[in-house]
């Protein structure tokens, strides 16, 4: 069951454009911004809400990236594996955050404290290498900043 | 040197808000074109400057415009859409331009918006980009609060509603018909073409997508002149470029400089060369979805013309470097995996060629790889080209791939005949 501020939200969002359908991608945020993650019955939830199939809702969730059909952990760690980022060491970083937390890419911790996610990109290559934990964004890493960095994040 | 795209732009402070904005000058251009311009004048003047798109195509934004039909009630309401989803490996321009200065894109939307009579814009957002959809969502406000989107814009009569979309992530999404359907709350499939989105687009209406440092030029056109946009560059394109470096050189960055400025201008007097103990080997130009330059090619002007007349595109203008001390093969390997992993699937030579080229690749890096690849990966550079896929994705991934093999294939022979990676 949708709560009631997801359900405000999802049509609030409907309220922009000529059809429910259109507010998918947005649904699936705003429920997973809530929830951490997509489960069976928030696609079901999430199809009815918008007049849709629970298949059309789930081919267009297992499309997209960051939208998670899996439970992630309560943080879920990003680092850039693009080729800037490799050029300037991104490995180095992974190697060293994989070993401390033990896990690799696509794990989550058994605490449930993170995940760990290659991201493409993020755009920040004159700074690299880059990373993200949930919605922040960090430039210059190094093993050193990393640590810091982590303890941060509970 | 006239920077106009950066000249507000302050390294390490907020971008400026509405108020100082206007007071340096800023909507000028926007008055201009709702209170004293045709909507088809506007578009003229677009033209006449020659803009070429900045989001890699270069495809000539005042002709892109001019394909928007402007007479027929049934095709109402048309749409723009402003392209802000930088995903292209390499590219740091947009977030740049996104993050320091908002007010100069929503004072350039509003303009293109008039010009093709469209009354919804949306700006589809890379969801990375959490302090550009900050900073945009507080300079669109600000935007309605002044009066210059919303009912009747400075008394113009004209109607403009600007919308947020943040994406769900996948770079396919930046392919301008992908987008579409992606912002229609689809996967992001590109479209066939034609119909083209000026006559078919969202919602099935014509609708024009422009690139973000395309529509930050708007206003500035508007206010100075087609000359004076033609002025800026140094080989008669028009405008200048926000050009970067990234990889090992002393500073890596982004700067404004003329259009038409060489490789070696850009690599040795603002990104201050190579960093100590490397040597330069070549460089993905715009974005890695464009061919290798290599030493050979340091004095490319970096124009749309001059570097596809040297085997490349100018992409997005921003430079990845390959230094002496990285592998050419690892590179290579890197984005196409980076490819394989973000093609949509819907045709063959895209889904199926991709991975078969990953993993030969990652054989020959990892040292099991055998000569008959390096036939086979030739085959698919080709096989993936221009004609034979759906969209230019696949097209994207061959261009390193086929340059990669010609200036570095006797890196990927040792790679084969010592059956180890050289460089680890």
């Amino acid at each position: 069951m949708l709560t009631e501020e997801e359900k405000k939200e999802i049509l609030e969002e409907v309220k922009h454009y000529p059809y429910p359908a259109v507010a998918c991608i947005d649904a699936l945020k705003i429920v997973q911004h809530y929830r951490g993650w997509i489960s069976d019955d928030s696609v079901r939830d999430i199809a009815q809400i918008l007049s849709m199939s629970n298949e059309e809702v789930d081919g267009v969730a297992t499309f997209y990236s960051r939208i998670y059909r899996k439970p992630v952990g309560r943080n879920v760690i990003l680092i850039c594996d693009s080729v800037s980022c490799m050029i300037m060491g991104y490995e180095t970083l992974y190697n060293y955050i994989s070993k401390k937390i033990g896990i690799s890419f696509g794990e989550t911790t058994t605490d449930g404290r993170f995940t760990l996610l290659p991201i493409s990109c993020l755009g920040d290559c004159d700074n690299a290498p880059a990373m993200m934990i949930n919605s922040d964004h960090f430039n210059n890493l190094t093993v050193d900043k990393v640590d810091t960095l982590l303890d941060s994040y509970k | 040197m006239e920077k106009p795209l950066t000249k507000h732009i302050i390294h390490g402070s907020p971008p400026l808000n509405l108020k100082d904005y206007q007071q340096a000058g800023g909507y000028s251009g926007t008055r201009k074109a709702l209170k004293e311009m045709a909507p088809a004048d506007v578009t003229t003047i677009v033209k006449a400057s020659n803009l070429l798109g900045r989001g890699g195509a270069g495809f000539p934004t005042g002709v892109k415009w001019s394909l928007v039909p402007m007479d027929n009630e049934c095709l109402k309401p048309k749409y723009l859409v402003c392209n802000a989803d930088e995903m292209e490996p390499g590219t740091f321009k947009d977030r740049y331009l996104l993050e320091g200065n908002p007010h100069q894109l929503i004072a350039g939307m509003i303009i293109a918006a008039y010009a093709i009579q469209a009354e919804k814009a949306y700006i589809f957002l890379r969801w990375a980009y959490k302090k550009a959809e900050a900073e945009l969502r507080k300079a669109i406000l600000e935007a309605y609060e002044a009066g210059y989107l919303g009912k009747n814009i400075l008394g113009s009569g004209f109607d403009l509603d600007v919308y947020v979309h943040s994406s769900a992530g996948r770079y396919i999404c930046g392919e301008e018909t992908a987008l579409l359907n992606s912002l229609e709350g689809k996967r992001a499939l590109p479209r066939t073409k034609p119909p083209f989105p000026a006559i078919s687009g969202l919602f099935g209406k014509p609708t024009v997508v422009n690139n973000v440092e395309t529509l930050s030029w708007i206003s500035h056109i508007i206010e100075n002149g087609a000359e004076w946009f033609k002025s800026l560059s140094l080989t008669g394109t028009g405008g200048t470029k926000i050009y970067g470096v990234s990889g090992k050189v002393k500073y890596p960055g982004t700067w404004e400089l003329p259009l038409g400025i060489t490789v070696r201008e850009l690599l040795e007097e603002h990104a201050g060369g190579m960093a100590d103990g490397y040597r330069f080997r070549g460089t993905l130009p715009g974005g890695i979805s464009t061919d290798f330059l290599t030493e050979k090619h340091l004095d490319v002007k970096l124009d749309f013309s001059t570097v596809a007349a040297a085997g490349s595109r100018m992409g997005t203008g921003t430079m990845i470097i390959l230094d002496d001390k990285t592998c050419p093969v690892s590179f290579i390997h890197n984005v196409e995996k980076f490819f394989a992993l973000e093609s949509c699937g819907w045709c063959t030579p895209c889904r199926e060629g991709l991975p078969w080229v990953e993993k030969m690749l990652a054989s020959i890096e990892e040292g099991t790889g055998r000569m008959e690849y390096l036939d086979i990966l030739k085959f698919h550079a080709n096989y993936m080209g221009p004609g034979n896929t759906f969209c230019a994705h696949a097209p994207g991934a061959a261009e390193p791939l086929q340059s990669g093999l010609n200036y570095f294939y006797d890196d990927f022979v040792r790679h084969i005949v010592e059956k180890k990676c050289p460089w680890r």
